[in-house]
């Protein structure tokens, strides 16, 4: 987990790149071409492009039924036994006797989903934050960035835990909902930050001497060519988002249903036999990890390319 | 009465915390409908200060403007931001510096045009676009209808610069502003931006404010030119006159600093002395004393008033560079 100044710091850094593009689309293409070689960024691709393909086939990929306890009698809770590895059953069974090799596969759907919605919905509060701050500026910017600036200061898990401990009943959407929350003032900051660097910029100047109206210098000029540090974010954002959902579900504030499988759950549910049984817990927590570190590749390399200070 | 009356215009930019800077002085100059003024001067004279003034774009806090500049009649600086906002692309155009980052990258060159036909003359998108595919190809722009839909990075410098003026007098303004619209260019292009510049000043008989450090562009466009320093103008004149005879010693460095073919070989060029940052403030003496080669103790212990010397010209200096009447530098 980056410290709390140091995240600020890397926001601003991002918004202020995007105020030196001097060419929107000719910048994204040679970032393209930059990545297109960038065995890192291939990686990360490969990775994520797996993970989505196994996620949306994975009802007809998993070769049993992950809500049926079809392994149950082998499963011996006196003795700590659960079933071994077994044909058609590659992985096994878990405590409740159910295919855990299944279990991973479908699992993938929900980290997908969770990461997905918690990010777009980040990324929608963040992007009306930011543009009524970078926008209007005043005091609606001061109050808007202090509010952004408190729960920045505060560690995002941790945020995430208490919004989601909030509910009463805590399920699948309340982790959105938590893991979303606490990306908007990430996005808010870096949107608010590229609006103001483009507010001075010489297109926006030069919009300004047509006479061109308030609002459409807003949307159609200045909110446009902001949007490049944001996307780039996006990436980043969902391998926290990923991380975040899967914790809160591993502390039991996820879908209380445990026959839809969701790796941080999978993990949580394991958590008395791990000394006996270290691969119940090592094949989702791989998972997620290697998820994780697949958008973070990607986000990372993308950012690189981007930044016009890092290109030679 | 001149379209464009431009008197004592002054500008400071107060910073809490620091000294008030005044990088505009009392500078004042007119342009009638079809004539071009020149406002010349080393980087940091003012001369964007003064146009982003008149066009009533300099930030509202922060700087304090004073004087007042008339369009036909109407003091600009008096109007509210929504009055000047509706007169700005429609009553007065301005061309920048850099083509480029003075085109929006993710939009089309077409969308740019029409944005300001929509906006001041109410057109409908698709009779816009019609009339944008016009405006570029008046102002040169080889197949016009392919590149409406186009956008600025996929188009050479010289292109990018004929949208932007395209687009500034995409509503006929009768005043255009070019703040040194030919810098960013190589100099064939120059000399095309140039030459297209006046075509369409003389055709549409658009006023234009020509503002360059560059006395080539002068020489060639600019019929009355205000030579600037620190702020103010330090001499004003016809272009005939200013080039046949400077009588400010710092118009006379100007001059000297070109390179000239016609120029005897192994004949020196002279570049002025010293840089803009060897200033004096206006209030002690004469801001470009320490840099001149004419300077007398006179000049830093007395501001120089702006006089009338004749002939059109107006001279703020003690010691002026006498007419030579043997030297003939013709135009
Ligand atoms: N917004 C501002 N706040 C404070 N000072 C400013 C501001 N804009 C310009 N200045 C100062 O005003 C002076 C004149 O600037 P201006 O941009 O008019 O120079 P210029 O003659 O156009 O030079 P150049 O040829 O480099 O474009 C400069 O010293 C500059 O530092
Ligand atoms: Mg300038």
């Amino acid at each position: 987990m980056v410290t709390p100044t140091r995240k600020k710091d890397r926001i601003d850094a991002l918004a202020a790149s995007s105020g030196e593009s001097d060419a929107g689309v000719s910048l994204a293409a040679s970032a393209w071409r930059t990545l297109r070689r960038s065995p890192v960024f291939l990686t990360g691709a490969t990775i994520i492009t797996l993970f989505v393909l196994i996620s949306l086939l994975s009802p007809w990929l998993a070769p049993q039924d992950t809500a049926e306890p079809m392994l149950i009698d082998q499963v011996v809770k006196a003795r700590n036994e659960i079933p071994p590895p077994q044909p058609g059953h590659l992985l096994g069974g878990d405590l409740q006797g159910r295919d855990f090799f299944s279990r991973l596969l479908v699992g993938s759907q929900q980290t997908l989903i969770v990461g997905v919605l918690a990010t777009l919905i980040g990324l929608a509060g963040g992007l009306t934050l930011g543009t009524l701050a970078g926008a209007l500026g005043g005091w609606v910017d001061t109050v808007v960035m202090r509010l952004v600036d408190v729960m920045l200061s505060l560690p995002s898990l941790l945020l995430a835990f208490s919004i989601s401990a909030m509910f009463a009943r805590p399920n699948q959407y309340t982790v959105i909902v938590a893991v979303a929350v606490v990306q908007i003032p990430v996005f808010a900051r870096l949107l608010r930050g590229s609006m103001l660097a483009q507010r001075s910029s010489d297109h926006v100047l030069a919009a300004t001497a047509l006479g061109v109206k308030p609002g459409a210098i807003v949307f159609r000029h200045m909110l446009p060519n902001s949007l490049g540090p944001v996307i780039v974010q996006s990436t980043l954002v969902l391998a926290t988002a990923i991380i975040d959902a899967a914790a809160l579900s591993f502390l039991g504030l996820g879908n209380p249903d445990d026959r839809v499988p969701e790796w941080g759950q999978m993990l949580g549910d394991v958590q008395n036999v791990f000394d006996t049984h270290p691969q119940l817990a090592f094949w989702p927590a791989g998972c997620i990890i290697v998820v994780a570190l697949g958008f973070t590749l990607m986000g990372e390399t993308l950012r690189e390319a981007l930044d016009p200070k890092s290109r030679r | 009465m001149a379209l464009l009356e431009v008197r004592d215009l002054t500008v400071v930019f107060e910073r809490k915390g620091e000294q008030p800077f005044t990088a505009v002085d009392h500078v004042s100059f007119d342009v009638e409908p079809g004539q071009t003024v020149g406002l010349v001067g080393e980087s940091g004279c003012g001369k964007s200060v003064t146009s982003l003034a008149v066009m009533g774009l300099l930030p509202r806090r922060g700087a304090r403007i004073g004087g007042t500049v008339n369009y036909e009649g109407v003091n600009l600086l008096a109007l509210s931001d929504r009055e000047m906002r509706d007169r700005r692309g429609r009553d007065l155009g301005m061309v920048f510096q850099d083509p480029l980052s003075s085109l929006n990258p993710v939009i089309p060159i077409g969308v740019q045009v029409t944005e300001v036909l929509e906006r001041h003359r109410d057109m409908p998108r698709k009779k816009a676009m019609v009339e944008a595919e016009d405006l570029l190809d008046k102002v040169g722009i080889p197949d016009p209808r392919r590149r409406l839909s186009e956008y600025p990075h996929q188009l050479s410098g010289g292109m990018r610069q004929r949208a932007l003026i395209a687009i500034a007098l995409a509503c006929r303004p009768r005043l255009l502003i070019a703040d040194e619209p030919t810098t960013a260019l190589d100099v064939t292009i120059q000399a095309q931006i140039l030459a297209l510049l006046k075509e369409l000043v003389q055709d549409m008989g658009t006023a234009l404010v020509m503002i360059t450090h560059d006395l080539g562009v002068v020489a060639g466009l600019c019929d009355e030119v205000n030579v600037l320093y620190g702020g103010r103008v330090v001499e004003k004149a016809q272009r005939h006159e200013l080039f046949a005879q400077p009588r400010h010693p710092y118009t006379h460095g100007l001059l000297n600093s070109i390179p000239r073919l016609d120029a005897p070989r192994g004949e020196k060029l002279s570049p002025i002395r010293g840089s803009v940052a060897d200033n004096i403030p206006w209030e002690q003496g004469c801001a470009f004393a320490p840099r001149c080669p004419n300077a007398l103790d006179v000049c830093v212990q007395r501001t120089p008033e702006q006089e009338d010397v004749g002939g059109g010209r107006l001279l703020r200096c003690h010691n002026p560079v006498q007419p030579v009447v043997t030297e003939e530098v013709s135009v």
